[in-house]
């Protein structure tokens, strides 16, 4: 009865402990977040004078204010927003299309095909950097949007990692379908599409967080302001001596926002959607 | 069932045909068309002409690349150990039962879904030497100050530290995901025989998380050998090139030397490093792990 005592007390205080020990790693994790939204409400003087201080004696909510007018966040910002949700929109019809054959239709040379789409799997995005700049300016996209789009719309990913998901779903639903003679693309939007909707989550996210974030390609494709995506205007404030930091910090949180605001929304499919689909964001 | 090949195969070549020209354009010729570019001289303005291996070779005596490389090496050789350790030690204790799991998790994820650019930007104020909150933590607990990413034999670790922090939460999860796996009757099994939580950690979490481990090291090598945006940003390759990494040097021949066939070799070279360890997982994910 003792032992059994000492046991649960055990227990207890290891639960404690332990949330002690995450309440102290969330701390320290969230610290360079919350240090860059104090420095953003701080004025130019405090930046400079108490750079230590985590309180601005009167938050200075301008400064976001001064982020637009300062660099022209608005136009990066609804550049990215351009980018991100068009390819989103392409990766997904077409990447369900292709595993719907993939997972479903028998052809000739089907599997030739599909060995072909998990070799470039393997084929790092850095290796077509250059050829894609060469195709866009033959093309006349450079300093355009859509080169951002057409380069990042058709990766063999969403189309092997959902073919993988139609696969497991039961053939005899859409059998029945066959009887009442429903047409291949009526079966994949009516019956596959709307079962499939945990792993076109994914997909959505993992094309957003990749979008959104991408910062190699944009630098190269892109010239004009008018034209750059979120990543490369930010990347233009990087710091100097005379760096205003309270608005670089602004601008910083500003972009992050988005997905942010994503996440606190829907953090489970977030999570378990990208980590457990093993790629990195 | 009667089913008409001949129209299966036609909705099929309509039904792939966009992703598959897409990927086709994009992805497969610039791939072939790279690796052919390797062996050519073109910088934009002159006729390319074949020149063999000679980019190869100038690459192997240049002693930028050797820097790069060993840059880029000596931060996954850092990274990535420290990644696994740090990363499975959390997860195996956010496993228990503890109040706020899910909270945590969240918190402890959120640094990996925003950019890398965003994040050096974050990183860049701290760091700083005479008014940087990292030295003021370092001084107050009466520890020297750091040169951080200003001198070139901290600044390599200063990236590793930020890369470290965006991406724990990230491989937390996997790990999270490979430890809810295992069978619970194992732990009990070794509770009756009296084993103790550090034994049940060598004997059963350790070998059956191997399969994890071994996929998550060989995902994070991959991943951090393209380490591009972090160092572009936070240090610009500084100081004294000692942060300038493989794809910064592509970056740098191609698009400021317009040096396009040299560019291409120097990512060609990238390509075999990481087809290597993608071949190793391919065969070995299933003799490596111990179960």
């Amino acid at each position: 009865m003792n032992a059994l005592n000492t046991g649960k007390f055990m227990y207890k205080w290891n639960k404690y402990l332990l949330t002690l020990f995450f309440i102290c790693v969330s701390v320290v994790m969230l610290f360079p977040l919350l240090w860059a939204f104090a420095t953003s409400l701080k004025t130019d003087l405090e930046v400079i004078e108490s750079p230590y201080s985590f309180i601005p004696a009167s938050p200075q909510w301008s400064n976001y204010k001064e982020v637009f007018s300062i660099i022209p966040f608005g136009t990066y910002f609804m550049n990215s927003v351009f980018v991100s949700v068009l390819t989103i929109i392409i990766t997904l019809i077409t990447s369900i299309l292709a595993a719907y054959v993939f997972s479903r239709l028998n052809f000739k040379g089907r599997n030739a095909l599909f060995m072909l789409y998990l070799a470039t799997l393997m084929v790092p995005r850095q290796v077509v950097l250059v050829p894609n700049f060469i195709i866009m300016r033959h093309l006349n996209l450079l300093d355009n949007l859509w080169s951002l789009v057409l380069t990042s719309s058709f990766t063999a990913y969403g189309t092997f990692f959902l073919r993988q998901f139609f696969k497991t779903l039961p053939i005899d639903l859409e059998e029945s379908a066959i009887l009442d003679g429903l047409g291949y693309f009526r079966r994949l939007f009516q019956i596959v599409v709307p079962l499939a909707k945990p792993a076109i989550i994914t997909i959505t996210i993992i094309t957003l967080l990749n979008t959104w974030n991408d910062f190699l390609f944009p630098l190269v494709f892109i010239n004009s302001d008018s034209q750059k995506t979120l990543t490369v205007g930010l990347s233009l404030l990087r710091g100097d001596y005379d760096t205003r930091w309270n608005i670089v910090m602004a601008a910083t949180l500003l972009s992050i926002s988005p997905l942010v605001a994503f996440f606190c929304f829907a953090q489970r499919s977030f999570i378990e959607g990208i980590a457990l689909s093993g790629i990195k964001g | 069932m009667v089913i008409d090949r001949r129209k299966e195969g036609l909705v099929a070549a309509v039904m792939v045909a966009p992703n598959l020209i897409g990927l086709l354009v994009f992805m497969v010729v610039p791939t072939v068309i790279s690796i052919l570019m390797s062996f050519t001289d073109w910088n934009l303005l002159n006729t390319s002409s074949f020149i063999g291996l000679a980019n190869f070779k100038e690459a192997f005596s240049d002693p930028l690349f050797w820097k790069t490389l060993k840059n880029t090496v000596v931060y996954v050789f850092w990274k990535v150990p420290f990644n696994i350790f740090i990363s499975l030690i959390l997860a195996v204790l956010i496993n228990q039962r503890m109040y706020g799991r899910t909270f945590f998790r969240a918190i402890l994820f959120l640094p990996m879904i925003a950019s890398s650019v965003s994040v050096a930007l974050l990183w860049q104020p701290l760091f700083d030497m005479s008014s940087g909150m990292l030295n003021k933590i370092l001084t107050t607990i009466g520890l020297p100050p750091s040169t951080w990413i200003y001198d070139p034999k901290t600044s390599m670790m200063s990236v590793v530290i930020v890369a470290l922090w965006k991406e724990i939460g990230y491989y937390m999860v996997m790990f999270l995901a490979g430890l809810q796996s295992i069978p619970s009757t194992y732990y009990e099994a070794a509770s009756i025989d009296g084993a103790s939580a550090a034994r049940k950690f060598l004997f059963i979490t350790i070998p059956l998380i191997s399969p994890t481990t071994f996929f998550v090291m060989i995902i994070s090598i991959i991943g951090s050998f393209q380490i591009f945006d972090l160092t572009t940003v936070l240090t610009a390759g500084g100081p004294s090139n000692s942060t300038n990494t493989l794809i910064m040097y592509v970056y740098q021949a191609g698009f400021r030397f317009f040096r396009m066939g040299y560019a291409s070799a120097l990512s060609t070279i990238l390509f075999v490093i990481v087809l290597i360890f993608t071949i190793i997982q391919d065969k070995l994910s299933k003799k490596w792990v111990f179960y």
